[in-house]
């Protein structure tokens, strides 16, 4: 073999490897078998405060439900964002316009690795990123909740993404970037309390997808975290609820209870827009829970305002 | 920078005294209601004493503020949906919707001041569905 036909070979070789890597690396990856197990019998009276926490019916309920037409996860509200509209799915348990035939499994992997039963990624307008710190119990806890709620027929239309963002396959390299289980903040020494709150924040509450800035790929920006961002629709920003400046240092904690519980800030200013929805939520929690949100987000660095 | 600082603030200034805007005069309308609310609430709360001439004299207030903000159209004519103001681009396309939550929101104000509540309970009755109302305006109208 001629030395040019070895490199030229070597380069195939080479490139081949590299290709499988990347076709490997952008594969959506599921849980493994040793995860699964973990998950245990859900309980549906838990799987409800889960539910709540993890605010699944402010974006697949009908937009502008109230009261018990909350439980009804038809989908279809539309979230008109920089990178094209993302429209929220039927998550109802009807059997095949919603997820009713999906196993634990399935919404395990939907929710902690941004996956779908057929092995497709979803957008991570889902907050995926979030969800990813859950305990496997939470899951199968909120799968049993998911279980009593209502079919609701039809399927919501797809999203409305123009190049690149329609490339699905893309977001493996995505969420190479930025998806992953490890905490947010390091903690030394938190109390119980403190840890809890983490937990909610970082994981189910999903605070940070709204209240923490973005880079151009559309990743959070660690650095920053919490410190309030461009609001992902429309003109308006989304507060720093660090302790910062231009954040929330000068509030007690009885304040950011009641913020969460009632939803008016110490001016008595009531939160508008999408976090409405967020407090209606949030007041369907335990008050220890409220109590240690409040405790994390006075534990946490501060920042200043980053928008 | 500082002198356009000073210049800005003296406009503004101006401005405020001789032609009202009407951004502004809707915040501190707003700004007074959250200064009401905060005799309010704490005794709805349980964590201030009930006093039925504090409670009448704060809800008298609330109401004189109500009205004061009654005239939409005044308030939010059109052209003050963008600037320094938080308000959601809704308040010009659900006009009606609009003007039937403000309305909702001032009727509720009357009648809690008309019925003079005498202790804590009835208060709470009439100053629940006015605290709703705060929330349910600002997430349709308001970001």
């Amino acid at each position: 073999m001629s030395s040019l036909a070895k490199i030229s070979a070597g380069l195939l070789v080479a490139a081949a490897v590299a290709g499988g890597a990347a076709w490997f690396l952008a594969t959506p990856s599921r849980l493994n078998a040793a995860a699964l197990a973990s998950f245990g019998e859900g309980d549906a009276s838990r799987g409800e405060q889960v539910f709540w926490a993890a605010g699944c019916a402010s974006c697949h309920a009908a937009p502008g439900a109230e009261g018990d037409a909350v439980l009804q996860l038809g989908g279809g509200e539309r979230f008109k964002t920089e990178f094209g509209v993302f429209v929220a799915p039927n998550i109802s348990q009807h059997p095949t316009d919603g997820i009713g035939s999906w196993s634990v499994e399935d919404l395990a992997n939907a929710m902690m690795r941004g996956v779908s039963p057929d092995g497709r990624h979803y957008y991570p307008a889902f907050p995926y990123t979030s969800y990813a710190r859950m305990k496997p119990a939470d899951i199968a806890d909120l799968y049993a909740f998911l279980k009593t709620l209502p079919e609701v027929e039809g399927k919501a239309p797809e999203h409305e993404l123009s190049f690149p963002f329609n490339q699905r396959w893309a977001l493996g390299y995505w969420k190479l970037l930025y998806l992953s289980d490890k905490p947010r903040v390091q903690m030394a020494n938190a109390s119980e309390e403190v840890l809890r709150g983490q937990y909610l924040v970082e994981g189910p509450g999903h605070c940070g997808e709204c209240h923490t800035p973005r880079g151009i790929l559309g990743g959070l920006d660690a650095s920053r975290w919490l410190a309030g961002a461009k609001a992902a629709e429309g003109e308006g920003s989304v507060p720093n609820i660090t302790t910062g400046e231009g954040g929330i240092g000068d509030w007690s904690k009885t304040e950011i209870i009641d913020l969460l519980e009632t939803g008016f800030t110490p001016e008595f200013d009531s939160v508008g827009g999408s976090m409405a929805p967020v407090v209606r939520n949030m007041a369907k929690l335990s008050a220890e829970d409220r109590e240690a949100i409040a405790a994390y987000l006075m534990a946490i660095p501060g920042h200043p305002s980053a928008d | 920078m500082k002198l356009f600082i000073y210049a800005a603030a003296a406009l503004s200034v101006m401005t405020m005294g001789a032609t009202a805007n009407p951004i502004e005069q809707r915040q501190a309308n707003m700004k007074e209601r959250g200064q009401i609310l905060r005799v309010l609430a704490p005794i709805a709360q349980g964590r201030a004493d009930f006093d039925a001439a504090t409670v009448l004299d704060a809800l008298e207030k609330l109401n004189a503020n109500a009205q004061a903000a009654a005239d939409v159209d005044a308030f939010y004519p059109a052209g003050t949906e963008t600037g320094d103001t938080k308000v959601k681009e809704s308040i010009w396309s659900d006009r009606e919707g609009f003007k039937k939550a403000n309305e909702d929101y001032l009727s509720k104000v009357a009648a809690a001041a008309e019925a003079k509540p005498q202790d804590v309970d009835a208060f709470k009755a009439v100053f629940g569905p006015i605290g709703a109302s705060c929330g349910g305006c600002h997430e349709t109208y308001r970001n």
